[in-house]
């Protein structure tokens, strides 16, 4: 069980630190200048080394710390679109790598919210999360390529422009197989529920390997190539305005910002529900089924809209992914990416949005950035004559340090980074002010 | 009038008949107990009444219609809410968000409303939360509105499952040994809310209850079970002077002790 951090008054240096700096004149100053010399840094340094590595992530827990603060929102806002919105976009033409980091951390950060409405809001543990991301990375990557003439002969692939409506229809179709899913485990629980879930996973992947006959629906162990990626509308815009970026450039910024506007949304809708009537619905049920039933909540339908609208996200976000990889197959569906979605979940705060964000950006930057690095630094170690044994290679070792990690999480703060902090979030609805004096 | 008829229910778990053919008319406005030993089938009557099991045998009419078959929350739907023997409240969600819960088959905001959070959802809103406080300042825990059902007080955490059960604007609650546990004092007040269930808010009121002394004072009506079966109804000074009655208990009691 979560504990629940009690509201002391603030003491240590750390804390008195930390609230000197998150309010008033302070925290201003603190923040504008946290950003400026972030991104003074990473534009100066653009190549990619361990000095940007460590720089971006400090950059990108500037957004942390802005929402964390006690400040004006206005000024909030304005220096987080600042910050996303032109900094780490214009980096991203210096040095394209970071700038899909980044896209990356934010697709994973939409998953691990349409993942949190099921885990975290309505208790349901939910082990095959990543099949609903394969049915929307497949509906595209059929419908755009001449995979759809193997299907339906005759038939040819829709055009670019169909992007944006496939988007909407990844959404439902991923909440519609989210309601196939959770009609036969609407009477599990626990353990049982997460053994159907991954099986429904699995199930999926498999059909996704095994559907190339008797009809090739979804061309088998090869996968899907030459995925179609949507019009780069804005690129005269942007030539006008005197950028010359070839085309790799324009469709990274594309999709982080497509990317971006898919989490501001996933956020404010699943914020939205959590609020409301179905949002205490799913946090009644998953407090207690027998006690939620008695106020009149309709259990079968409150379940099946949490895994309906858990999967819609990533049935969306399935759609985007196939456009800008061009190239989807099964593997990228397995066991281990829903495990590892369910980890941001867990590691970041179950059931709090921030935190399932915090949670998705880390370990996307663990996965994609800090551990590689850390291999290479030790490999390098070895090669400049350090004691390491010849048979121990680093790079195979990432995996048991990301294990690690979560081992050390669990024991020392099983909450997660951000827990749910219902007490604060009560207040915060009250008044519009910023609130003093309080951790 | 009747609000609540019972006829002939009677519910079978393997070879044990848990509620064997019981009758039980209730009133509107009253309030009635149904009492018995340890193990006479209260609180089986109580899930059958509410839906959590389907009577074998049998009918339940509530309100002038058949509920019988009905899912639990189409009963509480309905205006049939209770309290459990055991507290059930929701210990992760505030006090206020525990009541708002007891009001959500009265919150029709549909699915878009709540996404675009216009004004005709933060008007219902902000209606169900006024009322959450109003019943709040009712059983008089309006000040911890903010706290977690669990950190409560134990007296505190019944209450705010009556506040909760409330929040339904039920015509019928049951409650389920709404005083075990409680010291004296605790049961003094919880006396008083129960008699203010019905006087100011014209709720009628079932209690499965252990406490003869709370029974006897607040009870227009007293049905006894013992082994599934209806013994005895009446009054206080009926049930006091039955020999079947003072069988049942003597009996059980001499095994226990107390």
């Amino acid at each position: 069980m979560a504990k629940n951090p009690p509201h002391t008054p603030e003491t240590g240096l750390w804390n008195q630190l930390n609230a000197w700096m998150t309010k008033g004149p302070a925290g201003y100053t603190f923040l504008s200048l946290y950003t400026l010399i972030t991104s003074a840094l990473l534009i100066t340094n653009p190549r990619t080394s361990l000095f940007t590595d460590i720089v971006f992530v400090l950059f990108l827990l500037l957004i942390l710390a802005i929402y964390r603060s006690r400040l004006d929102m206005r000024f909030k806002v304005g220096l987080a679109v600042v910050a996303l919105g032109f900094v780490l976009p214009y980096f991203g033409t210096l040095n394209p790598y970071y700038i899909d980091v980044a896209t990356q951390a934010g697709i994973f950060a939409t998953l691990a919210m349409g993942l949190n409405v099921v885990v975290g809001f309505a208790g349901l543990l939910d082990l095959g999360y990543v099949a609903f991301y394969a049915v929307g990375a497949y509906l595209w990557s059929i419908f755009s390529t001449p995979q759809i003439g193997n299907m339906i002969s005759g038939a040819t692939p829709v055009g670019e422009g169909w992007f944006y409506l496939f988007i909407i229809i990844g959404l439902m179709v991923g909440g519609l197989f989210g309601v196939l899913l959770g009609l036969p485990v609407l009477r599990l629980r626990g353990d049982y529920l997460a053994i159907v879930t991954l099986g429904f996973g699995e199930v999926i992947r498999v059909l996704a390997v095994n559907l190339d006959k008797p009809i090739n629906i979804t061309n088998g162990a090869q996968g899907i190539k030459d995925i179609e990626r949507p019009p780069l509308f804005f690129a005269p815009a942007l030539k006008a305005l005197g950028f010359n970026l070839d085309n790799n450039q324009l469709y990274q910024l594309f999709f982080y910002f497509m990317v971006l506007l898919v989490v501001l949304i996933t956020m404010l809708v699943v914020g939205r529900l959590k609020n409301s009537r179905i949002g205490r619905a799913w946090t009644a049920i998953r407090e207690d089924e027998t006690a939620a039933i008695a106020q009149g909540i309709p259990l079968v339908r409150m379940k099946l809209m949490a895994f309906a609208v858990g999967a819609s996200f990533a049935g969306a976000m399935g759609v985007i992914f196939a456009s800008k990889q061009l190239f989807i197959n099964p593997p990228t569906f397995d066991l281990l990416r829903s495990i590892s979605i369910l980890s941001m979940v867990i590691l970041g705060g179950l059931g709090n949005i921030p935190g399932v964000i915090l949670g998705a950006v880390l370990v996307t930057l663990l996965n994609l950035q800090i551990l590689p690095r850390i291999a290479e630094i030790l490999r390098t170690a070895k090669e400049a004559g350090l004691p390491i044994p010849q048979s121990f290679d680093p790079t195979q070792y990432q995996r048991l340090l990301f294990g690690l990690l979560m081992i050390l999480m669990m024991i020392f703060r099983p909450e997660g980074i951000l827990p749910e902090d219902r007490r604060r979030q009560e207040l915060h609805d009250h008044d519009d002010e910023p609130v003093e004096g309080q951790a | 009038m009747a609000l609540l008829e019972a006829s002939n229910i009677t519910k079978v778990f393997g070879g044990l008949t848990a509620v064997n053919d019981v009758t039980l008319t209730i009133d509107e406005g009253s309030i009635v107990s149904v009492i018995g030993p340890n193990g006479a089938g209260k609180t089986t009557f109580f899930n059958i009444l509410t839906g959590i099991y389907k009577p074998d045998k049998g009918d339940v009419r509530f309100n002038g219609q058949s509920i019988a078959g009905l899912r639990p929350d189409q009963i509480a739907a309905r205006g049939m809410r209770r309290t459990f023997q055991n507290i059930r409240l929701f210990p992760n969600m505030t006090v206020l968000e525990n009541v708002l819960v007891g009001m959500h088959t009265h919150l029709r905001a549909p699915f878009w409303n709540i996404l675009l959070r216009n004004r005709s959802l933060r008007l219902e809103e902000g209606k169900a939360r006024d009322k959450s406080r109003e019943l709040l300042r009712f059983v008089g825990l309006d000040d911890k509105r903010d706290n977690l059902a669990k950190n409560l007080p134990y007296g505190d955490q019944r209450r705010l499952e009556i506040a909760r059960a409330l929040a339904g604007d039920p015509k019928l609650i049951l409650l389920d040994e709404p005083t075990a546990g409680m010291n004296p004092n605790e049961t003094v007040e919880a006396t008083h809310l129960i008699r203010r269930l019905r006087d100011e808010r014209g709720v009628t009121v079932v209690l499965i209850e252990h406490d003869m002394r709370l029974v006897m004072s607040i009870s227009e009506r007293i049905s006894v079970l013992d082994y599934g079966t209806k013994i005895a109804e009446g009054d206080g000074q009926v049930i006091r002077s039955n020999p079947r009655v003072i069988e049942a208990y003597l009996g059980k009691a001499a095994g226990h002790h107390g």
